[in-house]
This record gives C-alpha cells, sequence and structure tokens, in this order.
C-alpha cells in the first residue's frame, strides 16, 4: 500500500463525507423529489407548477405552526397546544368582526392571544418545573374550550379585508398564490434567519443540545425556554389568521389534531426530539412532503384517506429509524 | 394541639391530599346543585344514582389509566392508546358482525381473543420500537397513535359497524351482582394489576427500571423486557377498554372511539402524583385521578355547559392540581410563607420532600 494511496484514502472520506447534522434533511428532500417524480410519472395534470403552488396554498398554515413547533422541539420541549391556538385566534377574530369591530384592530388582539398564551406556558414550564407535555396539554384543553365557549357553531367571516386577503391571487406568469403563501413565506424566511444567525438562535441549539452545559455557560436558559413557547404561539396565532383567511369562518372544531401533523412534518423534516439538531428548512420538506403525501393520495381517487395517515406514520417510523442509524443517541 | 399540628402536614403532605380534596369538592358542589345527586337506589336489583354512573363511565378510563401508570412508572409514555382502542374496538365488532348469529357467547369470545391478541401485537410492537431499537417512548408511541388510527378506519372501511349482540353488549351496559359489569372488570383488572405488582418484585422492579434502566441492567434485572412487558400490559388494558367503550353504543367507529383518551389516561396517572420522568407509581391515585377527571366531566354535562366547554374546567384543574403538587411551587411557597415566622424548620422539611421525589 503506498503513501499516495493512503492519503487518498484518507482524504477522500474528510472531503466527501456529508455532514451528518444535514443528511435527514437530504433524506427528507430526496423523499420529496421521489415522490414528486412519481407524481408526475403517473398523472399528466400532476406536472402542472400549480399542484406545488396548490400544496403551499393548501398547508400554509400547517407549514407556519411547525416552524413554531421547530423552535420548541429544538429545546427539547413540545407543544401540543398549536392546534387549538389556531382553532381559538379564528374563532375570536371571527367573533370580533361580527362584532363589528376594525379588522386592524381584530388582527392586532387576534396575533396577542397565542403568543400571550405561549408565555404563559413557558413560565410555567420553566419556574415550576411542571413537564411541557402537561402544561401544553392544559393550555390545549384551555384553549379548545374558550373556542366552544364563544361560540358551539361556526361563524362565518363577511369582513373585506378578509375575503380580500382570501380571494387576491397573486399572478405569477401561469399561475397564482395566494397572499397567505407570502405571509408563509416570510415566516419561514424570518424563523430560518433567527435559528442560524441570532443569539436566541444559538441558545436554542445549547439548550436542546444540553441544558445543564448551557446553564453552566451562562446562557438565558430560562428567558429563553419561555422565548420559544412564546414563538410557538405566535405562530399558531399567524397559522390560525392563514387559516380564517383559508376558510373564512372560525369553527370550534377546526384544527383537531393538527399537532400530530405539524409534529410529525417536524420528525419527517430530520428535526431531533431530544433536541439539538435540526433546521427551518426540514420543516418546510416535512410539511411539503405530507402535502404531496396528500395531492398523490387525492389525484389517485381510489385510495381512501386513512391510507394518508398509515403512509404518515410508515414515514415516521422510517426516519426514526433513520436517526438511529446515523448515530444520534441520547438519553 | 401539637398532636393536630403534627399530623395535619402528614396529611396534606399525602400525594393523594389535593386530588381527594377536588374530588371531594366537586361532588360537594354537584350534591349542593343537585341535590338528588348523592341518591343510590336499587330497582329490579341493580344498582342505580349518578355516583354510580360516574364510576361506570370512567371505568374504561381507569383501565387505560391503569395500563399507562405502569408505562409511565418505567420512564416511558403511551400515546397509541387512543388507536389501539379503536382498533381493538374495530376488530372485535367486525368479526361480530360477520356472524350469522350475532348474539352466540362463543363466537363473541372469539372476537374478543382475536381483539386482544392483536392488541398484544401492538403493544408488542411500542415495547420493540422503544426497548429494542431504543427509541424515545414519545415517538414511538406516536407512530401508532397515526397509524393506528388509518388501521381502524381500514378495518372499518370509514363505516360505523354497528352490531345487535347481547353478550357483547353486556361488557358495556350490563349487571353482574346488582354492580355494573363494567365496574366490576374495572375493579377486577385494578385488584390484579395491584397484587401483581404489589404482592411480587415486579412493581419493584418496574420502578427500578423506570429510577435508572442502566443501573437496574446492571443489578441483574432484565430492563429491556420489562420494559416490553409494560407496553404490551398498557395495549392490553387498552384494548378492554375498547371493548368496553364499543359495548357501550354498539358500534365500532374508526375516526372517533377512543379519541383524546390517551390525554386524559395521562391526566388521570399525573393528577394521581405518578411523576412523568418514572420511578414510582400509584395505583391509588391513578384510579382517583380517573374519577375525577370523569366527576368533572359529568358535572359539567349535568349543568347544562357544553361538553366541549367543559375542557377549559378541566385545564384549570389540571394546573391547579399539578402546581399544588410541582416541589418547585411549593418549595416557593413555603420559603415566602417561613420567611417572617420561622425560616429553620421548613428547610428540613423541604430536603425531606426533595429525597422523597
Amino acid at each position: 500500500m503506498s503513501t499516495t494511496e493512503l492519503t487518498g484514502r484518507l482524504a477522500r472520506p474528510a472531503r466527501w463525507r456529508l455532514p451528518r447534522r444535514q443528511v435527514p434533511v437530504l433524506v427528507s428532500l430526496a423523499l420529496l423529489l421521489v415522490m414528486y417524480a412519481i407524481g408526475v410519472s403517473q398523472y399528466r395534470a400532476f406536472s402542472n407548477i400549480q399542484v406545488i403552488f396548490n400544496v403551499f396554498i393548501d398547508s400554509g398554515f400547517l407549514l407556519v405552526v411547525a416552524v413554531g413547533m421547530t423552535f420548541v422541539i429544538l429545546t427539547g420541549g413540545i407543544d401540543l397546544s398549536v392546534g387549538s391556538v389556531v382553532a381559538m385566534t379564528a374563532m375570536v377574530s371571527a367573533a370580533l368582526l361580527r362584532e363589528g369591530m376594525p379588522s386592524a384592530l381584530v388582527l392586532l388582539i387576534a396575533l396577542l392571544i397565542g403568543p400571550t398564551l405561549g408565555f404563559l406556558m413557558g413560565c410555567v414550564i420553566h419556574f415550576f418545573e411542571i413537564q411541557p407535555f402537561i402544561v401544553t396539554l392544559a393550555g390545549m384543553f384551555f384553549a379548545r374550550g374558550l373556542c366552544t365557549w364563544i361560540s358551539s357553531v361556526s361563524i362565518p367571516i363577511t369582513d373585506g379585508f378578509w375575503t380580500g386577503a382570501a380571494q387576491e391571487r397573486i399572478r405569477i406568469g401561469e399561475n397564482f398564490v395566494t397572499v397567505s403563501v407570502l405571509v408563509t413565506i416570510a415566516v419561514v424566511a424570518v424563523a430560518a434567519y433567527t435559528l442560524a444567525y441570532t443569539r436566541l438562535g444559538r441558545n436554542v441549539y445549547a439548550i436542546g443540545g444540553n441544558p445543564q452545559s448551557a446553564l453552566l455557560m451562562g446562557l438565558p436558559v430560562g428567558r429563553t425556554r419561555i422565548a420559544v413557547y412564546t414563538i410557538s404561539g405566535l405562530c399558531s396565532a399567524i397559522g390560525g389568521i392563514l387559516l380564517s383567511f383559508y376558510t373564512l369562518s372560525g369553527a370550534p372544531l377546526i384544527a383537531v389534531g393538527m399537532e400530530l401533523d405539524a409534529i410529525a412534518a417536524v420528525v419527517i423534516g430530520g428535526t431531533l426530539l431530544t433536541g439539538g439538531a435540526g433546521y427551518v428548512l426540514g420543516t418546510v420538506l416535512g410539511v411539503l412532503v405530507l402535502g404531496v403525501i396528500q395531492t398523490l393520495i387525492t389525484f389517485d381517487g381510489t385510495l381512501n384517506s386513512w391510507w394518508t395517515k398509515i403512509v404518515i406514520g410508515g414515514l415516521l417510523f422510517a426516519f426514526i429509524v433513520l436517526q438511529r442509524l446515523l448515530g444520534f443517541r441520547k438519553k | 394541639m401539637s398532636d393536630w399540628r403534627t399530623r395535619l402536614p402528614a396529611v396534606t403532605g399525602h400525594r393523594l391530599f389535593w386530588p381527594v380534596v377536588a374530588l371531594v369538592l366537586l361532588l360537594v358542589a354537584n350534591a349542593i346543585y343537585r341535590p338528588s345527586f348523592l341518591a343510590v337506589e336499587v330497582k329490579n336489583g341493580h344498582l342505580y344514582g349518578s355516583l354510580v354512573d360516574i364510576v361506570r363511565l370512567s371505568a374504561p378510563l381507569i383501565l387505560v389509566a391503569l395500563g399507562m401508570t405502569l408505562v409511565i412508572a418505567t420512564g416511558g409514555i403511551d400515546l397509541s392508546v387512543g388507536s389501539v382502542v379503536a382498533v381493538s374496538g374495530a376488530v372485535a365488532c367486525l368479526y361480530i358482525s360477520r356472524q350469522p348469529d350475532q348474539n352466540s357467547l362463543g363466537s363473541v369470545l372469539v372476537a374478543l381473543a382475536i381483539a386482544l391478541g392483536i392488541a398484544l401485537l401492538l403493544g408488542l410492537w411500542n415495547g420493540t420500537l422503544v426497548a429494542v431499537i431504543g427509541i424515545q417512548p414519545i415517538i414511538a408511541t406516536l407512530i401508532l397513535m397515526v397509524a393506528g388510527r388509518g388501521l381502524a378506519q381500514l378495518i372499518t372501511s370509514g363505516q360505523i359497524i354497528t352490531i345487535n349482540s347481547d353478550p357483547y353488549r353486556m361488557i358495556g351496559v350490563g349487571h353482574v351482582l346488582t354492580l355494573p359489569f363494567a365496574i366490576v372488570i374495572a375493579l377486577a383488572v385494578t385488584l390484579l394489576v395491584a397484587l401483581l405488582t404489589r404482592r411480587t418484585a415486579l412493581g419493584m422492579i418496574i420502578e427500578a427500571v423506570g429510577g435508572n434502566a442502566e443501573a437496574s441492567r446492571l443489578a441483574g434485572i432484565r430492563a429491556r423486557r420489562i420494559k416490553i412487558l409494560v407496553y404490551v400490559a398498557s395495549a392490553a388494558c387498552a384494548a378492554v377498554a375498547g371493548f368496553m367503550m364499543t359495548a357501550n353504543v354498539s358500534s365500532a367507529d374508526g375516526n372517533a372511539a377512543g379519541l383524546w383518551v390517551e390525554l386524559d389516561a395521562i391526566l388521570a396517572v399525573v393528577i394521581g402524583g405518578t411523576s412523568l420522568t418514572g420511578g414510582r407509581f400509584s395505583f391509588g391515585g391513578t384510579v382517583v385521578g380517573a374519577l375525577l377527571i370523569q366527576t368533572l366531566t359529568t358535572s359539567v354535562y349535568a349543568m347544562n355547559i357544553d361538553p366541549q366547554t367543559s375542557l377549559l374546567f378541566k385545564a384549570m384543574v389540571v394546573i391547579a392540581v399539578c402546581l399544588v403538587q410541582a416541589p418547585a411551587f411549593r418549595a416557593r411557597f413555603r420559603r415566602r410563607r417561613s420567611r417572617g415566622a420561622a425560616p429553620a424548620a421548613p428547610v428540613g422539611e423541604n430536603r425531606k420532600e426533595q429525597v422523597a421525589a
């Protein structure tokens, strides 16, 4: 064995090895591309660009919620309240609009409720050391109860600003997107920037990696932990507004189980549920994977909706086993 | 006087003190609102009354929560119980609906056996993911929670399967020895599990695994096997609860059966003072927790409040009970109260509590 061979062998892995943290995201990307390719090869209409835009239009609110969830999961926590907060935001805006309140004020109030609830939950989690699971579960019950307390039936929205935002079509060449898609992209961009380039983002990763070390390093663990639940609340509130644009109503039982979809999207996007590793971009891919599955099943027509759940369960399994194989061992 | 002083903290400090107080308060509030609430009467040799109803309706929750207690004691969590409830109910109802004679006891027993077998397999799947592959319990069971719901709908083909079988209905609404059969089942299972865990070393072993799986393995406990066992037990409990729920309405709905029961069960366990971090458990607490949740739901119905709005009350009770039980919360208050009076005494008390926890 010559020296050149040896150095070549040593150098090659160093040059070609992918950063292990990014492998799950790349796998999600590959999965998305494969699924899209299957769609295109099976159905001619699938290759229409509008199909992709529709995925964004139909799951924009889920994407926003999942981005908030990414922050929470990165710190090693979990937020079960997101679906209920989405419903509550839509419900409160619908009820206030019915009372004839100006839409700008309604928007402000609706966007404040979610973060407030998130802030309170974060405080309880941090100061009283109760598990996030239980606290956000209580938050979920609280928000859902509040929805039905406001009204047990769906409230339609007829406000000019809301209908305008719902019906506005922004043309891109032959195709179009809605206002919601632009809001979604803005949220994703801000979130990705925050996580990657700000002090808050660094703290989030540090706490998820090891809260003890983060504390010993003098990082503001408490403040960051409360902040992520507040961010998740804010994202849920924005998601709620987008959902009310989408359905033009506030219904007490809408978005039931959305927290599961959001968690699934985050996991499929390659974020570790123990915290410390993951990207907003991965979450975007995760939501797109869920959206494309839905679209494929709709295009097929013979498959029933429950196959979506079974496929999502299978994907969850595959991605979690993948994370294990890549050796992210953590207790 | 001094006797009263030493005993009071012992009583208020007990794990079950606050849940029991909350339960009694709820019952008293109900009795004031509707004096007939506490009445229990015997009609045709069967017990009737609001209290009996509450216990009967909480039977499935008690069962699911029992299994959940075992899982949580090992430091895990089982989110899939709701889906197991749906799957087992769907399988049993599907089998019975295919039989020529739905009233035959034999075919009902076969249906129960098949459904229970499938539930055990699902439990084994969860246990394997957690103990052998080493996936975090919350995620491992999330897989089955999502996929199991789809599976249940697949089994029922998205329809609601209605059956007309007296022996099956018996599980949900029948009576045995004046008591509703559901209560008898819940009682029997509770006693059985309590005997198995508290009269043998099994309970200790489970707590050891929950306290420190690695240390217990080094001490010669087969931690892996114990972990698989608790998930299988949890699935079995959920399956029996599924039979009860579907028998109650004589139909199986893959979509709605057992929806959110996992959350209620986890709440019951936590209210009962079993810590989510594992290492110790209390069946008494779990049963009190389940009764508390069901009493809350029933009283909200009785007061003509929208059932969904009852979630508001549930949220408040959960937060109140959890806060009162949280060591951090207690320590904060004790410190504040004692800052003026006697700073020395509560310190010792605090330390004792931390050791116990």
